[in-house]
């Protein structure tokens, strides 16, 4: 009886731990098919001209994305300029201040808005920045995507500044430090390595948003001068190019969808090997 | 006339901290050292619950009293009660009067107040900062403008970890070894030259060795310092303090010397609690 049970404990174990593997690997492998997909596409029609030309127009072969690439810059600095600062902020408010009831509402709103389809966002800043002047503009794009940057910056900091141990911020406050005071020169700097991780990450999932640019930065075939112009930008010209009927256009759009990855790998990259770890460091 | 000798050089102590040594252990009763914390009818609560029950209590300057009691009976809560670290608790408060060489510390100034009375906790908690930072953060933080590195070492040099970190000043405090990190939180209490230490159970994470060496460092700290020290360790309590105090359920059940309190208690629930036979 007992060896029976035992038998049959160390199949149900043997069972159990090839099917967590397993869905391990699929998930694994579904990345790295993507990648590999990607590399293998967009690298045959990467050239140096995707990097420094405009599109061609349309029946002519060649050309680049270079007014794409710098219109997905320009777009994730307006979004980080404006989400990160008030995402950090109230995450120390969350975390670190608030009262029971008001930061209820305020992470219950967070996690809303971070369901909020980035759709939706998009209409909302169209609503707000481009209904008003009557056009598209990269003011807009980056608005749509700097609401996008907010929740995810918000909760990601909370998460960090909470993990901080608390005798860490006793200490501090035993030598006669502020509340203000024990955040910025203790807390802080202790989650520092967590909450940039945590803002490149809100800014890596933004880069690649395409719908919310379909109607507030819109496209341009053209260099976009100043933010009140739309712009071209990477994701849109991914759409644009890939549900075309040309092959040549298929071709590139592989190559933006490559180098948008990229890019986002490279920030990811840079920035864990700058911190270091990327969690908190705790005694 | 013993009486007012140990008075003399309990005051003096700050003058001439040799003589006080041969001397600090000597006994002499509660009432002959000079006051530095008064504190009575002291009633504790955290919200509906009372945690401390009209606590009355003197502890003697350049003394060191150990608080001990079953987990749970209030010994933490009364430390932070000194030093008013409960203020950020939520829904925290107390009533009575806790007097301070005099002062109600109520109606101090909280930094100042921690300044004069500092604390080290139970586990070692360094910022993450260089060894040289975590010494220098009260001085900073109090706007001192004079030389830091001079006060840093000798801060360093009380604490007895001068010698083992003088060249590695500007490392990170987590290289330290868990005990060197006790001694770098004691160190950096000292910087700002306190009137008392409050320890909260300094020793309960590390080992026998790097315990006795904070404990003889207690010992010399008493010229310049009372100290109070929370522990779950009896033995210590006995080698380290002058005065013990026996709480249970957030009542205090007995204060006075440590050398009569272990050996002659004279409440039962005292003597069962020394015994081991319950906490």
């Amino acid at each position: 009886m007992s060896r029976l049970r035992l038998v049959w404990r160390k199949t149900l174990n043997a069972i159990m731990l090839s099917l967590t593997g397993l869905a391990a690997l699929a998930v694994v492998s579904v990345l790295f098919l993507i990648l590999g997909y990607l590399i293998w596409n967009g690298g045959k029609s990467l050239n140096w001209d995707f990097f420094t030309k405009l599109p061609k127009p349309v029946g002519e072969t060649g050309g680049g994305m270079a007014n794409a690439i710098v219109g997905s810059l320009k777009l994730l600095m307006l979004a980080a300029l404006m989400g990160l600062p008030i995402g950090l902020l109230a995450g120390v408010y969350l975390a670190e201040f608030g009262g029971k009831t008001f930061s209820f509402v305020v992470r219950y709103t967070t996690d809303l808005l971070n369901g909020v389809p980035s759709i939706v966002i998009g209409i909302f800043a169209y609503t707000l920045v481009v209904l008003p002047v009557k056009h598209f503009s990269t003011l807009a794009g980056g608005v749509a995507l700097g609401i996008m940057v907010i929740p995810i910056t918000v909760r990601s900091t909370e998460e960090f500044l909470r993990a901080v141990p608390v005798t860490l911020r006793e200490g501090a406050m035993a030598l006669g430090a502020s509340k203000w005071r024990t955040i910025a020169t203790v807390v802080l700097p202790a989650a520092s390595g967590g909450i940039i991780t945590g803002m490149l990450l809100a800014l890596a999932r933004v880069a690649g948003e395409t719908a919310p640019l379909l109607f507030t930065a819109f496209s341009n075939r053209y260099w976009s001068d100043g933010w009140e112009q739309p712009t071209a930008s990477l994701p849109v010209m991914v759409y644009t190019y890939a549900i075309a009927p040309y092959d040549d256009w298929h071709r590139q759009a592989w190559a933006a969808g490559l180098v948008l990855l990229a890019l986002v790998l490279l920030a990811n990259l840079g920035t864990r090997l700058a911190l270091g770890r990327g969690t908190v460091r705790s005694v | 006339m013993a009486s007012i000798s140990q008075g003399n050089n309990a005051s003096a102590a700050r003058l001439a901290p040799q003589v006080r040594m041969t001397e600090s252990s000597t006994t002499g009763s509660q009432r002959e050292a000079p006051v530095r914390f008064q504190i009575s009818d002291l009633n504790f609560f955290y919200g509906p619950k009372q945690a401390l029950f009209d606590l009355h209590l003197k502890i003697p300057a350049n003394r060191v009293t150990a608080l001990i009691g079953p987990s749970g009976c209030g010994k933490s809560t009364f430390l932070r009660t000194l030093n008013r670290m409960n203020d950020a608790v939520r829904n925290a408060r107390f009533e009575g009067e806790i007097l301070l060489d005099g002062q109600d510390i109520r109606k101090m100034d909280v930094v100042g107040l921690r300044r004069r009375v500092g604390m080290v906790f139970q586990r070692p908690n360094p910022f993450p900062k260089s060894i040289f930072d975590n010494v220098a953060y009260g001085l900073r933080i109090n706007g001192y403008k004079g030389r830091l590195s001079e006060l840093v070492e000798h801060s360093l040099r009380r604490a007895a970890l001068w010698e083992e970190v003088k060249d590695y000043l500007h490392k990170s405090a987590f290289a330290l070894s868990g005990g060197q990190q006790q001694r770098l939180c004691i160190a950096r209490a000292l910087a700002v030259d306190p009137e008392v230490l409050l320890l909260d159970e300094p020793c309960s994470a590390l080992d026998p060795v790097t315990t006795a060496k904070i404990e003889e460092l207690m010992f010399q700290l008493k010229d310049s310092c009372t100290m109070v020290i929370v522990t779950h360790n009896m033995q210590q309590a006995a080698r380290a303090s002058d005065f013990t105090a026996f709480m249970l359920d957030g009542k205090l059940i007995e204060h006075t010397e440590t050398s009569k309190l272990f050996t002659t208690p004279t409440d039962p629930r005292t003597e069962a609690y020394i015994t081991g036979r319950f906490g």
